[in-house]
Parts: structure tokens; sequence; C-alpha cells
């Protein structure tokens, strides 16, 4: 057998993958997207976002993901990252009540953007969102790591849509992935929702 | 039996964190001065390791350092297969080599790709039949399966494996091996003779291998601090998993805080240690640095390392007599081992077969393969839930072929209360099976649905399907601890893991209905394990709602019989005068000489010893729950108990009903109506085991339709690394509602009559799926799951898909 060097597959692979667009899937460029290191040469800027009805000054690199600014810059951790690949939807905020992922957006985009996360739905005296609240009556999580990204989501459909039937809360969750399977309970839940108001 | 908790739903303490975003998952921490960890993975499937020239990297400003092979195994890496914390004898691509930290993930990135490692390539093989053929390539250095021998080597002639491949019975003398290559029960020759006037089939399937893909990445977080290692980490099982995880690590089990309050999904691979080593590398590298240490996974890595089902490459022979009786199964399982190895599930499938058929005769062979794919580890009913798409279209045709029901054939096979099942005729602890059946039956109107069974209305025709899911989900042997302080209050220590199920809640209600304690008097003692958590089992095996109730139940009767004693001998007469009741502790005779709660704890601590856990602590108990124990004696009146052995086989059991509408010009089917009903004994929280079926049911879509490994032939590369490409179930490839039910009868071997049920649910979801997808298409079997639009499609076209030869890890027939 001849000893060969994987530095060739992996540039390799990594050119491969860049020529065929799907950058958003490769490691590497997810932790540049973190942003926790400025690339040399490049302009790092102090912006203010509203996040959760506040302003926030905060350091964003150019290249970073708004779900990467959220979780360890301003410690709102409650956005999961399932997949950092636009597929799970574990990590949906809303921006300007639009349920977005917030792993394939940089986060440079929305500096004028209303930024809404999970965190900032329970009212100043712990009384639950509607949406929070049709959850937990209808037991909808089961690990919980999608839940945020589901309840952001239903709360979108919510704003756009108060009184949906449930093929219309299916289709408008449709976006935000179950790997427990817990999509009945989680529609019961938004429909609960929609009930509470 | 009315209880005061048990079969009444609840809200779980960490559903409110679960909305709010709040409880934290192991990549949630930070600590001052982590530095972050990236591997360095195998790019290709079956390589030795040469060299490692990190010199560069190392030289890399904000680089700390790097962890490799040699130092987590000083004394060599295992000579087994199984996950290793990291290996220089890679056997698939994207097996962690080595890890670097730095100060941020990007400049771990950077000096990663800076490293040269010099492999020596070795020969891989993706589909089992490839390597177990005479000159075919090993998986392994040392051979293609491991078992008690070490490292050994299947073959078959080429003929034996095309002959296999072409769906032909494997020769009598066919070589077996794997963790449990064969088994018998009854008399086959017998069994088929019986069938001769009534119905047999042979034929040939394959179910493919697919990644559990949990949610939460294996991401996890080390420190040590006075030397203790803290551990933020991932798990199915608190105390089983961290009691494991101890020894790969390295560290005392005293000196492991292994930290959980979630886990993002497990499904089987984060049961036990061995399946997860990779949080090792934070806590070795932590020790290494002097840092705190956080190493994310990302969706790729959880892929490579998260584990996957194992695919099988069947035959299987199936003799019904003319009253519908199975008389005879013979099944011989070629199982796709990973490169990693795997279980038994080819094992677990036959045994599947005799008990929820209650088959008079059964031979099981198999050989258990491995191939440079994916880590194989349990998921989700391992075994059970790969043959029951297979067997159920199979009852079909005899039933149709018998001029029987399709439900009454499932009644003339069911498992009862009485029944033996399984190599060793294992007595189930109680079963229900027919009751299941005819609610399923009667919720869906089984009947009443049968005039649109096969009706076209378009290019669209109507299938029917029943399906019915078994797991054995119940174990003994471990431990049980409560407290109560002076304020009365209840603290139920337990270290069930929480992974969604709910159940390490549900099982501590079992310490609350013994108490008769009001629940919000209660608080469940959870998440750390400095907490001092009792031993539990690993939860998988659907084992959390049987095993742990027995034992928070025993932990509360063990508190309840001191607060007799210490009541008789403080108020007078002997402790069987007392009861309890409304938080006291009362003579039967007269209620008003009694203690509070409050009052017997406080006393019980005046009195310690025993009382306390300061003496006559239960023999057996389990090192990890001693060490529990001592930390807790003293501190509050205790209550601890080990669960004894017990030997019989509780079961959990799923029957499903759905209605397809399938179109014969796409091969596309839309789910119209599906119903499933549980049948595991006496229900203890209904909403969970809602969520356990209808969590089930997706994940039965997903096996019968969907989830599929696929590789890359030529190099070895997997493409169902994401989501997206593995086909994970979504809400518009389910059904908008699904109708759940349960037979809700007790097992009298738990003392709240209760059995778990989270594995079955899924595979009578599976079963009814290509049940109804065989109805729609006049009855043919495919032999596969999944069952794709694709195969379809050539079915309806009059290509033979389904007779083309055995593949696995790959497009079927490619």
């Amino acid at each position: 057998m001849q000893p060969v060097n994987p530095q060739l597959t992996r540039r390799r692979f990594i050119k491969g993958v860049i020529a065929s667009g799907a950058v958003a899937g490769t490691t590497s460029l997810w932790y540049a997207a973190n942003g926790q290191s400025r690339p040399a040469g490049a302009v790092e800027r102090m912006i203010r976002l509203n996040v959760n009805g506040q302003d926030r000054t905060v350091d964003v690199a150019p290249q970073e993901t708004l779900a990467s600014t959220l979780r360890y810059k301003l410690g709102l951790t409650g956005t999961k990252l399932g997949c950092n690949r636009g597929e799970c939807g574990a990590c949906t905020v809303l921006v300007d009540d639009v349920p977005t992922y917030a792993c394939s957006v940089l986060t440079h985009s929305f500096k004028d953007g209303r930024i809404e996360t999970v965190e900032g739905l329970e009212a100043p005296d712990g009384t639950l969102h509607p949406v929070q609240q049709g959850f937990v009556e209808a037991l909808g999580p089961q690990c919980g790591y999608c839940t945020p990204g589901q309840v952001m989501a239903a709360v979108g459909l919510l704003r756009a849509n108060p009184n949906p039937t449930r093929e219309e809360a299916r289709q408008g969750l449709a976006g935000n992935l179950c790997r427990c399977g817990s999509y009945d309970s989680y529609l019961d839940g938004v429909m609960r929702a929609a009930e509470i108001g | 039996m009315a209880y005061m908790h048990i079969g009444k739903d609840f809200v779980p303490p960490d559903v409110i964190g679960k909305v709010t975003g709040r409880i934290r998952y192991a990549e949630d921490y930070t600590r001052e001065g982590m530095v972050y960890a990236r591997l360095l993975t195998s790019p290709i499937p079956h390589a030795r390791v040469l060299d490692i020239d990190a010199s560069e990297a190392l030289a890399m400003d904000g680089v700390y350092g790097i962890l490799k092979a040699d130092e987590v195994y000083p004394d060599g890496e295992p000579q087994s297969t199984g996950l290793k914390i990291l290996t220089n004898h890679p056997t698939l691509v994207g097996e962690p080599i080595l890890a670097l930290a730095a100060v941020d993930e990007k400049t771990a990135e950077t000096a990663i790709a800076a490293i040269n490692v010099t492999f020596e390539r070795l020969p891989f093989v993706l589909d089992p039949l490839d390597s177990i053929q005479e000159g075919g390539p090993n998986a392994f250095v040392d051979g293609n399966t491991f078992g008690q021998q070490g490292f050994t080597e299947a073959k078959w002639t080429a003929d034996q494996v095309a002959s296999f491949r072409a769906g032909n019975a494997p020769a009598e003398d066919a070589p077996t091996t794997g963790p449990i290559p064969t088994f018998s029960i009854g008399d086959l020759e017998a069994g088929f003779a019986a069938a001769e006037d009534g119905y047999i089939y042979e034929g040939s399937f394959t179910t493919a291998g697919y990644p559990h893909h949990s949610m939460e990445p294996r991401s996890a977080m080390a420190y040590w601090e006075d030397g203790k290692l803290y551990l933020h980490g991932t798990s199915q099982s608190l105390t089983a998993l961290a009691n494991d995880m101890a020894g790969i690590i390295g560290v005392a089990k005293e000196d492991l805080v292994f930290i959980n309050a979630a886990t993002g999904g497990g499904f089987g691979q984060r049961a036990r240690a061995a399946s997860i080593p990779s949080m090792a590398i934070p806590a070795k590298f932590s020790q290494k640095l002097n840092r705190p240490v956080m190493m994310r996974i990302t969706r790729e890595e959880e892929f490579t390392i998260g584990g996957a089902r194992q695919g099988f490459q069947g035959w299987i022979k199936v003799g019904f007599r003319p009253d519908g009786v199975m008389s005879a199964c013979d099944m011989f399982v070629v199982s796709d081992n990973g490169g990693k190895g795997g279980g038994a599930d080819a094992f677990s499938a036959a045994d599947c077969i005799s008990i929820l058929y209650q088959t008079e005769a059964v031979r099981f062979r198999g050989a258990s393969i491995a191939t440079n794919t994916a880590h194989r580890g349990a998921q989700r009913g391992p075994g059970q839930n790969q043959i029951a798409p297979i067997i159920a279209p199979i009852m079909d045709a005899a039933a149709d072929a018998l001029g029987m029901s399709r439900l009454d054939i499932r009644v003339v096979n069911s498992a009862q209360t009485g029944d033996v099942g399984g190599p060793q005729g294992t007595p189930l602890t109680s079963a229900y099976m027919p009751e299941a059946l005819r609610q399923a039956a009667d919720d869906f109107d089984w009947e009443g649905r049968q005039s649109r069974r096969r009706q076209r209305s378009g290019s669209k025709v109507t299938g029917l399907g029943i399906g019915q899911g078994y797991h054995n989900a119940g174990r003994s042997g471990q431990d049980g601890i409560v407290m109560m302080g002076a304020d009365g209050r209840l603290k139920i220590h337990s270290g069930v893991g929480n992974l969604g199920t709910y159940s390490y809640a549900g099982t501590s209600r079992a310490a609350a209905e013994a108490l008769k304690m009001p629940w919000e008097r209660c608080d469940i003692i959870t998440g750390r394990t400095d907490n001092h958590l009792p031993i539990t089992s690993p939860q998988d095996g659907s084992n959390s709602i049987f095993t742990n109730t027995r034992t928070c139940y025993g932990a509360a009767m063990d508190l309840v019989a001191k607060m007799k004693e210490i009541a008789a001998a403080d108020l007078g007469g002997e402790p069987a005068d007392y009861d309890i009741s409304e938080e006291r502790v009362h003579q039967i005779a007269d209620a008003s000489v009694g203690m509070t709660y409050a009052e017997v704890a406080q006393r019980a601590m005046e009195l310690g010893g025993r009382y306390t856990g300061e003496a006559e602590l239960p023999e057996d108990l389990h090192e990890w729950t001693q060490i529990a124990a001592s930390r807790l004696a003293g501190t509050a009146f205790m209550g601890i108990y080990h669960d004894p052995a017990h030997s019989n086989n509780p079961p959990g059991f799923t029957v499903t009903c759905t209605e397809i509408e399938l179109d014969l010009e796409t091969g596309k089917f839309e789910i119209l109506d599906m119903v499933s009903i549980g049948e595991c004994g006496t229900v203890v929280h209904p909403q969970g085991l809602k969520n356990q079926l209808v969590g089930g049911a997706v994940w039965g879509i997903g096996l019968s339709a969907l989830e599929q490994h696929l590789y890359d032939p030529q190099n070895g590369l997997p493409a169902s690394t994401g989501y997206w490409q593995s086909k994970v179930p979504t809400y518009l490839d389910t059904p908008a509602r699904i109708d759940t039910g349960w037979v809700d009868l007790p097992d009298p071997e738990n003392p709240v009559g209760a059995r778990g049920i989270g594995e079955p649910s899924q595979g009578s979801v599976s079963a009814a799926l290509t049940a109804a997808i065989s109805d729609a298409l006049d009855g043919h079997i495919f032999g596969a799951a999944p069952i794709t639009t694709d195969m379809i499609i050539n079915h309806i076209s009059g290509t033979r898909e389904d007779a083309v030869a055995l593949a696995q890890n790959n497009y079927r027939g490619v």
C-alpha cells in the first residue's frame, strides 16, 4: 500500500464542495462563521442590534452568522444549533416577525431588523407566551432541543395567521425538524395557542 | 386501582425550561478560560496512521496543544471493535484521529489544516456480502467479524454469495458468526410440514441502515477543579452512563461530576458510555492543558460517531397452518455491523418473531459482518423494528391465501398472559395483545374500512395496513433513594436520564404514589451526579418505566416502613398498627394518634443510624449507589432500596392501523389516517405515552419509506451526513393527526402495573405502512425497508426492482 497524504484529499474535497456551491455544509466554513477570531485584514465593526426589544451593541465579524452572535456574543443560548446548515430549524428566530434560520444568515444583514428569540417571549412577570403555554399544555416538547425553534416558528405563524387550521399549522411549521417525532403534539400546542390567543 | 398520581397527566419540571430556552444542554455552558477543541478525522474509510507531523500547527498563535490516540491509550488501543476515543486505525470516514485545542475554533481549524498525517491506505468494503465472499476485502486488518475469539474472518464461496444475493435459501452449512449466530426453538421440519396444507412464504429481504441523527450533536465541555472532573455532556442514562464513563476516562467514580440536565435525543445511541467515548476527549484534554475545554460536534461528525441502525440482508421462510397459526419460521440474516462493531439486531429480530407471533418453531441463523461505514449501535428497537415491516406483508399474504381476515390472523398468533417466548422460553410478565388488536381495530373502524381496500380513484389507490410492534420493556436489579427533610418534602433522587421521554419524572411519581404525597410537595433531584443519585439501568430497551418505578416505589416503601417503626416506638403499638395518609403516619385504629411527615422526618434525623443512611444499608447496593448514599448519609430521613433481580420478560406491545392513498403515476403515497395503540401495562403518564406513540410513528414512517445510508462506492464517503440527505421525516411526511390509545391493564410484576413502550411504537407503524403499501399494490411484497417511491414506480412499470441482488449502503439494486 502506498502511503498517502490526506492533505491532498482534504483540499480536493473542500475545493469540490465550494465548486458545487454547497458551502454551508462544510465544517471549516461553519467555524469561520462563528467569528471567534478576526480574519487578517478584515474590518470588524461594532453594530447595534435590536434583540428582544433591547438595543445591544455587539462586536460582529463580517462573516458571523446570527446564530453565533446570539449564542456566543449575547449569551442567548435558547437558540439552538442542530445542523448549522439550514436543514433543521432549531435555530429559528424572528426577524421583523418572519421566522428565519439564524444559522444561515449573517448578523450584519440585520442591523436594522427587529430580532426576537425564545428568551424574549415571556412577559416580565413570567407569564408564558400563548405558544409556550400551548406547548406546555400539549406536552409538545420531547427532548426539547428543537423546541425553541418550533416555538419561534409557531409565533411567526400565529402573527401572520392567528387562527390557522391544523393543516395550515402543519405547513407553517414544516421548516422545523423534530427527530423525536413530536409533530402531532406540537400541532396540538399550536392549536391550543391559537385558542389562548 | 385508583391511583393518586399514576395515570394522570402533570407538568414535568423541565418542560418550562424547554419552551423558554432556559434549560441548558452541554454546549450551552461556558467557563472562564475555556478553549476549543476540534477534531482531525479520517478522510478515508480504512487506514493505518503512519505519522503525524503537527509541528507547524503547534507553532501557531493561539494553539494550546493536541491530543492523540497514544496519549489516551498509553497501553495501546483496545483490541476490539467499538468506538475509540481517538484512533490510529480508522475503519470509517470521519473517525477521530486527534484533537487540537486553540483559543477559538477558527484557529483550531486552521491549525488542523496544517497537520500532516501520513496514512497507509487499507482495503475497504461497504457491503457485507462483498466482504463475506472469499477473497473479498475485510473492514478490519484482522478480519470482518469480532467475537469471543477476537477478530475472525467469515467467508462464503462465491457461489454461496451469488445464490444468497439472488434471494435463495442459504446452504444448511452456511457459516454463521456474530454476537448470537444461531438459535432454534421447536421442531422446524414438523412446523413446515404442518403448513403444507396452509401457506408457506419464502423470499429474500433487505433493510437499510441509517443514522440516529439526534438533534443535539454530542458536544461536551470539561474542566478539572480540586481533583474532580466536571463533565458537561449528553446521555440517555444519567448515572448508568456516568458510572461507565468514569472507567473510559480513567477517573475514580467519586471524582467524576457528570452534568446532564437535558439531552437532545438519544434513540439508543447515548444509553451507554461505550457508544459515546468522544466525551472523554475534552475530559482528557482539559486535564492535559489544565484549562476548560469545549468540544463542539458538527452535524457531519454526529453522523460519523453518532451511530446507525444495522442493515439486514436476509432470507426468510414462514409457514402457516390452515388455521392461520404460524407454525414455523426459518430466517438467515447477514447484518451490516459497520466499521466499529454493532449488536445483535438480527437475533433480536428472530426473538421478536418468536414472542410477537408465538411461532411454534423458529430457527435463526446469521452472520454479522463489518463494513467500513458508520458506527452501528442500538437504535430504537434494534432488530425488532427491522423485521416488523418485513413480516407484516407476509402475514397479510398468509391471511389472503387462507381466507382469513388480516386482523384475525394476528389475533390467532398473538401473545397473551401466560405465554413464553424467545430461545429460552422466557415467560412474559403479562401480555394483552388480543385486546390491543381489537382496540386498534375498533378505534380505526378496521372492519368498516375494508370496503375501501384497493379501491381506485383516478391514479390513486387505497391501501389498508395493520401492524404490530414488540420490544422487551423492563429490567430489574437497580437502586432507589428518597430523602425527606424536616420540612416534610419528599426528594426523589433519580439517576434516570432526561432524553425527552419524561420517564425521569414519571417513574418518580411512583415514589409519591407510595407515600401518598401531593406532587407539589415533591422534588425530583437529578441533572448532575453530585446530587448523589442512585444507579439505574442504561436507558435503552424501553425499560425505564418498569425498572425505575420499581426502584422509586421500593425506596418510598422503605421510608413508609421506617415511618411506621418510628411512630410505633414513639406513640406505642406495633408498626403494623400504623398507616399513612395526608402526609401523616398514624394509628389505623385512631387516626388522631400519629405524626406528620415533617415530624417523623425530624425524629428520624435525631435517631440517625439506619433512618438516615448511616447504618444498615441494603445489601447488594451498586457501588455507584453506595457512593451516593454515603454522601447523603446523615443529612435527612432516607428511604433506600435495592430491587432484586427478576427473570421474566415484561413486554411492550403496540398495534397500528393505517390507511394510505398511493398514486400509481408517481409512486408517492399519503397517509390518510393512523391509529396507534399501546399495550404497556398500567399507563403512568398519558401525555408521555402519547408522545412515545406519535414519535415512534414518525420513526416508523422513516424506517418504512424514507431513511437509508448511502455511500460513495468508489471512495467510501458517506452521502447522507445531514438531515436533508438522510430524509429524516418532516411535518409534511407525517399525517396531520395521529390518533393514539392504550389498553391500560396492569402488569403484576410491577408495583404500579407499568411496562415500557418507546421502541415498539416504531415497529407497529413501519409494519402497518409496508402492509398498506403492499395492499395498495395488490399484495405485492417488496421485502424491503424502506420502500421508496422509485421502487414503487419500478414495480408498477414492471421493472423487477425487488428481485435484483441484495445490496447494502447503496441504492437498492444499483
